[in-house]
Parts: C-alpha cells; structure tokens; sequence
C-alpha cells in the first residue's frame, strides 16, 4: 500500500482571530492588535508547531460585515496593519515558517508588489509567499480612480455584478502574470561582479517582460534581483467557478471552503478540472480547504465555547467557510477525511487568538504527526520546500532563442 | 536652559546603484542580501545614528537603449527592507524613499503608518517627485507628469497622507471587553479629500501610530522643492556641502520657514556625504585617489559625461581631452532612468572646460573632479572637526552618510569618528527617546491635531 501522503497544514492570521467577538476573550490582547510583539508571538508559536506558512489578512478597506461598504459597527475588532510589512516584520525573528501576507491587486501596482514580495523573500531567506485577492468594492473610493458597482449579498448573482467579477478576476489574473515575469525578469546568475571586463551585471540576463494586457502594460525589468525561491508561491482563496479558474491559472495553492465531503469532491473535481483547462495538469497546484476552528478538550467544551463566543453576537456569526468545533483529535479525523476526497491540506482559521492557535501547534499537529500524516520536523528550508514545489528556473532562461527576440523588441 | 552645542544629526545610507559604490573592492558584500542590510543599520546603531536611509530608483537605467551593465545594480523593495530592520534594531529611525508620482495616497500612508506601528514609532519617509515618462513604462497608470505638477502632485499627496495619518483619534480604540466596545466611534478613520490630484473619501483602516505621523523629509533644491520643503517637511536630504553655499542654503530655507508660518529650526538640514579615512591625511588622500579611479573606470567617465552632452561619447578617449563638440539636449535621450543632472547643458560643458584647461584635465579626470566627490576625506579628528564645524556654524543640521562600500564602510567611521563626535557632546552617547521624531528632536506631533479636518489645497 502506498504511504499516504502528508498533510499540508498552514494558519490563517487575522487581528485577534476569526470570531468577531475573539478580542473578547479573558486571553486576546486587543490593545496589542497594532504592536509588533503580538504578531511576532504569533508566528513564533506556528513556527513551533511546524506549520507550513501562516497567512495574513488585509484589504485597502476598513474591515466590515457586509460587501459594499462600511457597517457603521463599534463591536468588532477594525484597522489593520500592511500584511506585507507585518510579515517583513516577522521574518528575521522566525527561521522555517512561510510567510503568506494577502494583497488587494485592483488599484496597486504589479511593479511594487513584485518586489515586495520579492524583498520578503530575501529577508526571509526563502519564505516568502502571496495571497493575490481582488479587493472589495468598498477600497475604489480610497483611489478614486474607477467606479465599483453596489455590491450586496441580494445582488451578487445578478448578470452584472457576475461580469464585473469575472472582469476583476482577469484583471487579476493578468497582475498575477506581471508580477511573476517580473520574479523571473532577472536570471539567477545575471549577477557576474566581472571585474575583468567591468561589468557588473550581465545585460543578456536582464529580461524586458513586456505586458501588454486588457488593463495595463508593463515593461521590466524589476529593479530587485531574483528571489531565493525564483517563485514565491501565490496562493488565493476561492469560492466559484469564476476565481477556482483565477487559481487554476495563476496560484500554487488555492484555499477553498467546502461544508461537506460532498462538497469537498466537487469542489476538488471543478478545481482539478480548471487546471487541466489552463493547461497546467502535470504542475502541482496544492487544493486546501479552509476551516474556522474552536478547539477544546472536549466536543462540549468546544461547542460551549462556540456558544458564549456567538453569545455576544445579534445574530450567529456567518462565515464562508465552516466552522468547526471539537477536540483535536476529532478535527485530526476530519482533516484526514477530506484529504482522501482529494484535499491536499488545510488553512485553519483559528477563533480566538491565541488560544485555537495553540490547540493547533500543541495539540492538533503532534496528534497529526502521531498518525504519521504530519511532519516531526521541518525537512526543508524555504515555503516552495515545504509545500514540495521545485525551485523552477527564470522562464526567460528556458527560452534562450526567445531571449534575442525579447531584447530586441 | 539651551544646550551649548548643536547636536549632530546623523543618517547612514547604504549603497546607491551608481558609480559610488565600489562593487570590485575585495570588501565589497552583497547589495541585495538582509544580513547587508542588517550589517549596515546596527552598525549605524551602534554608532548612535539617528536614523537608517535607503534611496529608491523605480527603473533600470540604459544607455543607447541597453540596460546600465557597469554599475552595481539591483535593489529591495524599501519598505520590506525597512519592515525587516525594525526586527533588529531598537531605536533607529528607518527612512525610505518614496515616489509621489507612482504611488497612491492611501496605500502609501497606510504602509507607511504600519511601519510606524511595526516599528514603534520610527517610520520617516523621504518624498521625491521623480516624473518622467521613461520610469512610467514600469506601471500600469503610466504616471507622465509634467515637470511643473511633480510639486503639486506631491504637495497634494502628503497633505492627503497626513489627513490619512490624522484621521484615527489616540484614543479610538477603546477595547473595552465587557462591555463589547472595540471602536470608541464607528467614524474612526473617516476622510475625503477632492482636488486636482485626488479626488477620494472613506475610512483609513490603520489607527493612530505612535509617532502620531511618520518624520517627512524632502529631496530636491528647485524654488518649488524648496517651498515645498519649507511647507511640509521635517527635514531635507540636501546636496550642499561647501561651508559657504550651505550656510546661505540654510539662511534661505530658514527664511522660506518663517513665510510658511513655521518657526525657524522646524527643518532639519541634512545633505548627504561619504567619507574616506585615513591613518594620516596623506594616507585618506591617497585612498581617495584610489578610491576615485576604482569609481570612474574609462568607460564610467564616458558615460558621465553622456548624461550631460546627450551624445554617444564611446569614441572619445578617456584619456584624451573633453569632447569637442556641443552638447545635443534636444536629441533623443542617450541616458534614461536617472535625474537629470544639468539644467543648462551648455554652460555646464563651459564650465568643464574651464575646469580642465585650468588643470590639464583628461575626460576621465574630469568626470572624477566632477563625478566622484568624496566629501570628507581625511585622519578621523580632521573629519570629526569638519562635521562639527559645519554643524555648529549652521551648514546643516547633520549628515546622511554613505561609504564606496557596502555594507561595512561605516564600520570604521563609527568605531573611529563617532567617538570623537561624543567627546565633544556632539552627538549622543545614549539614545534618550525611543522614536524617530525624538532622535531627531522634532516636537511630537499634537495631538489636538486628531480631530482638526485638514484643509484641502484648492
Ligand atoms: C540629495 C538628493 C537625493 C535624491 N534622491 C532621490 C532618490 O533616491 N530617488 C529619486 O527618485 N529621486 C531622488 N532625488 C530627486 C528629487 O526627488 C527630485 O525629483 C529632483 O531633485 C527634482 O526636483 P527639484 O527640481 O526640486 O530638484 C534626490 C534629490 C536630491 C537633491
């Protein structure tokens, strides 16, 4: 019998954890939420866990519980920092973890992005991923630059705001492309430091990348060198059709949120389906699901604790992925369930932060790892090692005859 | 209660991608890796400096339509890097420099209020209004200004940023658990702002951060520059370093403050520098005649010399005499992707030739007298003295320091300058503050600004 494979296991960070009431916790540190020493205490506990890569939350919006726009609430945790810079902030004090921060792509420029997350890669030493989001509606009056339809739960499967989706998402998709060209616009041995001939870099190994898409052109070549990954993996979340096909083309790990096993093969099939579609079927495209999770020593416990935590809510708290409370070991049934349904691993959204987050490290990952399903130790050193991903070469220097035509344009 | 002497400001920068940093010395790192970058700010922490600097360039430069292949090249995003850093220093300041033509207001604040966060407390960032249609190609809005807006543009861009910055009240977070009350407000960050460069509303989503509003300083020395420096920034990168130009520099800045309604000394003035030192004046001589060649090879000077004359030069001997032709401003552009360095190419190649007639000067000799100025050279009292000097006399209010290499130039500079700084009580044995603003000895931003609705420049 063929050993099963490892489960992937990475942590979605976001304030002070995915309840809307978790600050509210005799453990949360609500006034901290801004400070460096919170997010640093966090990583750090992943990183003992063995997580493959922790994710972190943003939007160019302020946080808010509908789609369009502010909604007006005092009683849930609001602002936030840069998820790049709270990852860079992270990266010299952690040494193994991956690094994941979400980036809003509609009003920013692929150019800075590319060498953010290159320079996270570099100051991490390997680690450095993306999580390439559309953005809400409610950021283009923060740019001023385009007009977003009223977005609303009622209206979001109308024709109209469904095209102006699938438009978002290809643009999307098309900033995803410029900023992986720009990664590679630089081969890896384009530095030479020739004294000889007094040439520092060599300009054959310098790649214009030349975009030209529906939205936007980009010419290239990054300022920033190649990061140590060449890739850093790009990851999105994704509930559709429209964004499992952004994934498809565009991401080494798609997050999705099935409720059901049902769901889960469905899920897995239409996503394995828009891969073999872009033409990538013999690439490794990770499938993980997403679960908000309440943690505790017993199932009733947990379900207590889901309780009091929704007690302070007007309504139930809705998310889009399910929620699951009960023990670790229940979870670790789970878990392992739905990855024979096709799933590759898992992004845990914890409830309350710190204390689901630390059922996961202590409690979830060594019951995993005691099945033999997840890591004792971290075997490799960079998030591409982790999730199994080659280190792929500059696509420029898979073309050389290309080379002479691209330069030459 | 006054103190007796002005305390030194220093900056260090590391590595530019230019002809200044010597990528061919034996001592030469790496200009891309963190541990550089990490080397470089806590030497400078080490040295009690008052903040780390990084410049931005947002293209590769060409000649002739080829990419620049002889300078060293290849920079980190800045604000990553600064992020990084703040992980492994303590109390120094961490500036980065930052377009106000490629970038958006909300963004950039809100990067920019999240190292302040991160940092607690020791975000700046130095505003340059580079413009040109060339470093547009990179991004997707393409971003061609014309030379008279860059100002306006930038003026625009930080009075939005700092209504950005102002928009979270110090105490809008009230958390208050029992009582489930995160916001004290549910307006917190609200803002709106129409003008000709920006025409935005909504709600930030980065509270308050501790220095209240990241340090500003400004780059650029046009009439405008310097308005917009008098107007709006806490200090300025300056190029002078000749005593005399400095001092009336520094007289006029001074003057452009009062006008704008702000009290002399608001500003600090910072001009940048690098530094050779020596066991003996001799010796610093010397190593800078070396350094100085190492700088400008041949085919460097040539093509120094093209970003004035706008003409191919590569058939010119370096070390023969000046090119004897008129320099070609309306042709099409030899050099792209740095700043212009001339704005009358005529008069300046007069005046170079002035210059090399007078000292037998070759091509190459020239581009060095011109091109690779090495500010203070010299056994470490001589510069001690010189930097002091030049502060005490109000030259400037400090130095951003860089060294032709990178990252360990500034090693020396602090294990043999920087003491001779503190036995004069000149600069600071123990940081005191713990922001950059404190370092700096700027006022706190007050707070009773929080609410205060920013005007909106028509
Ligand atoms: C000392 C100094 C340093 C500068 N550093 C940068 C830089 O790192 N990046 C950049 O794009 N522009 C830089 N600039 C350019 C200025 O921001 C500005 O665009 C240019 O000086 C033109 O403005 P001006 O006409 O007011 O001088 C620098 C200018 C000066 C004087």
């Amino acid at each position: 019998m063929p050993e099963p494979d490892p489960l992937h296991l990475a942590v979605a960070l976001d304030g002070a954890g995915w309840h809307p009431a978790a600050w509210r916790e005799p453990s949360a540190r609500p006034r901290e939420l801004f400070s460096p020493g919170y997010w640093v205490d966090l990583v750090t506990e992943a990183e003992r866990g063995l997580l493959d890569f922790v994710t972190f939350e943003d939007s160019l919006a302020l946080q808010s519980s509908l789609l369009g726009g502010p909604d007006g609430r005092t009683d849930q945790v609001r602002g936030r920092l840069d998820a790049v810079l709270v990852a860079a902030r992270v990266a010299p004090l952690t040494s193994r973890i991956g690094l994941v921060p979400a980036t809003s792509v509609l009003h920013t420029e692929p150019f800075h992005l590319s060498k953010a997350i290159a320079t996270l890669d570099y100051t991490s030493g390997g680690r450095a991923g993306w999580r390439v989001q559309a953005g809400r509606p409610a950021e283009s009056p923060h740019f001023g630059r385009r007009d977003s339809p009223e977005i609303t739960f009622d209206n979001l499967d109308t024709p109209e705001i469904q095209a102006f989706v699938a438009a978002s998402f290809d643009e999307a998709a098309d900033h995803v492309e410029v900023v992986r060209r720009l990664w590679d616009s630089w081969e890896d041995d384009a530095e030479i430091r020739d004294a000889a001939t007094g040439r520092f870099v060599d300009r054959d190994k310098l790649h214009y990348i030349d975009f030209e898409g529906r939205w936007f052109s980009v010419r290239g070549p990054s300022i920033t060198p190649r990061p140590p990954q060449g890739q850093p993996p790009v990851t999105a979340l994704a509930h559709a059709t429209i964004p499992y096909r952004l994934a498809a083309r565009a991401a080494d790990v798609v997050y999705v949120t099935p409720h059901d096993l049902d769901q889960v093969r469905a899920i897995v099939a239409e996503v394995r389906d828009e891969q073999d579609r872009a033409g990538r079927a013999g690439e490794t495209l990770h499938v993980f699901a997403d679960l908000v999770v309440v943690l505790d020593d017993t199932a009733e416990a947990a379900a207590d604790r889901l309780g009091r935590l929704d007690g302070h809510l007007d309504a139930p708290a809705g998310s889009d992925a399910k929620t699951f409370a009960g023990t670790p070991a229940g979870l670790a049934d789970l878990l392992l369930d739905w990855q024979a349904a096709g799933l590759t691993g898992y992004r845990l959204r914890p409830a309350v932060l710190p204390d689901d987050l630390t059922a996961i490290t202590r409690r979830l990952a060594p019951e995993l790892a005691r099945r033999g399903r997840f890591r004792t130790e971290y075997r490799t050193t960079t998030l591409r090692g982790h999730l199994g991903l080659p280190r792929p070469a500059s696509r420029y220097a898979a073309a050389a005859e290309q080379r002479i035509e691209v330069a030459s344009s | 209660m006054s103190s007796p002497r002005k305390q030194i400001i220093l900056g260090h920068y590391l590595g530019g991608v230019n002809h200044h940093t010597v990528w061919s010395d034996p001592a030469a790192g790496s200009q891309i890796a963190f541990s550089s970058f990490r080397h470089a700010a806590q030497a400078a922490e080490r040295g009690k400096f008052d903040f780390f600097f990084l410049a931005e360039g947002l293209i590769l430069r060409e000649r002739l339509g080829q990419i620049f292949d002889q300078d060293i090249v290849g920079r980190p995003d800045t604000l990553p890097v600064l992020a990084s850093l703040a992980a492994v220093t303590e109390h120094l300041g961490l500036v980065g420099t930052l377009n106000a033509t490629f970038n958006e207001p909300y963004e950039l604040a809100r990067q920019l209020a999240s190292l302040d966060h991160l940092s607690g407390g020791r975000a700046g960032w130095n505003v340059v209004t580079s413009f040109d249609a060339f470093t547009g190609q990179n991004f997707r809005r393409g971003g061609f200004l014309h030379r008279d807006d860059r100002y306006v543009r930038a003026e625009e861009f930080v009075a939005l940023a700092r209504q950005l910055w102002d928009s979270w009240a110090a105490d809008a977070i009230v958390a208050d658990a029992e009582n489930g009350r995160f916001l004290r407000d549910a307006a917190a960050g609200t803002f709106r702002h129409s003008g000709r460069q920006f025409d935005v509303a909504g709600q930030f989503n980065v509270p308050r951060s501790p220095q209240g509003r990241p340090v500003v300083l400004q780059a650029g020395v046009s009439p405008q520059g310097r308005d917009f420096a008098a107007a709006t920034a806490d200090a300025i990168f300056s190029p002078y370093h000749e005593l005399g130009p400095a001092q009336e520099y520094y007289r006029d800045i001074q003057a452009r403050l009062v006008r704008a309604g702000r009290p002399p000394g608001s500003v600090k003035l910072l001009p940048g520098g690098t530094f050779i030192l020596g066991d003996t004046e001799a010796d610093a001589v010397e190593r800078q005649r070396e350094v100085a060649r190492a700088q400008v090879s041949g085919r460097t000077a040539q093509i120094l010399l093209e970003t004035v004359w706008n003409r191919d030069l590569s058939g010119y001997d370096p070390d023969g005499p000046l090119p004897d032709i008129d320099p070609d401003p309306t042709g099409p552009p030899v050099i792209q992707g740095r700043a212009r360095l001339a704005e009358d190419p005529f008069e300046t190649v007069r005046t170079w030739r002035a210059l090399a007639e007078a000292n037998r000067y070759s091509l190459r000799d020239l581009a060095i007298r011109v091109f690779s100025h090495t500010e203070f050279v010299g056994t470490p009292t001589q510069i001690a003295d010189r930097l002091d000097h030049f502060v005490q006399n109000d030259g400037s209010d400090g130095f951003i320091l860089g060294s032709h290499v990178t990252p360990g130039g500034i090693d020396e500079f602090v294990d043999k300058v920087v003491p001779l700084l503190q036995e004069r009580g000149s600069l600071r044995a123990e940081y005191s503050g713990t922001t950059l603003r404190d370092n700096l000895g700027l006022p706190p931003v007050p707070v009773a600004a929080d609410r205060t609705p920013q005007g909106t420049p028509a």
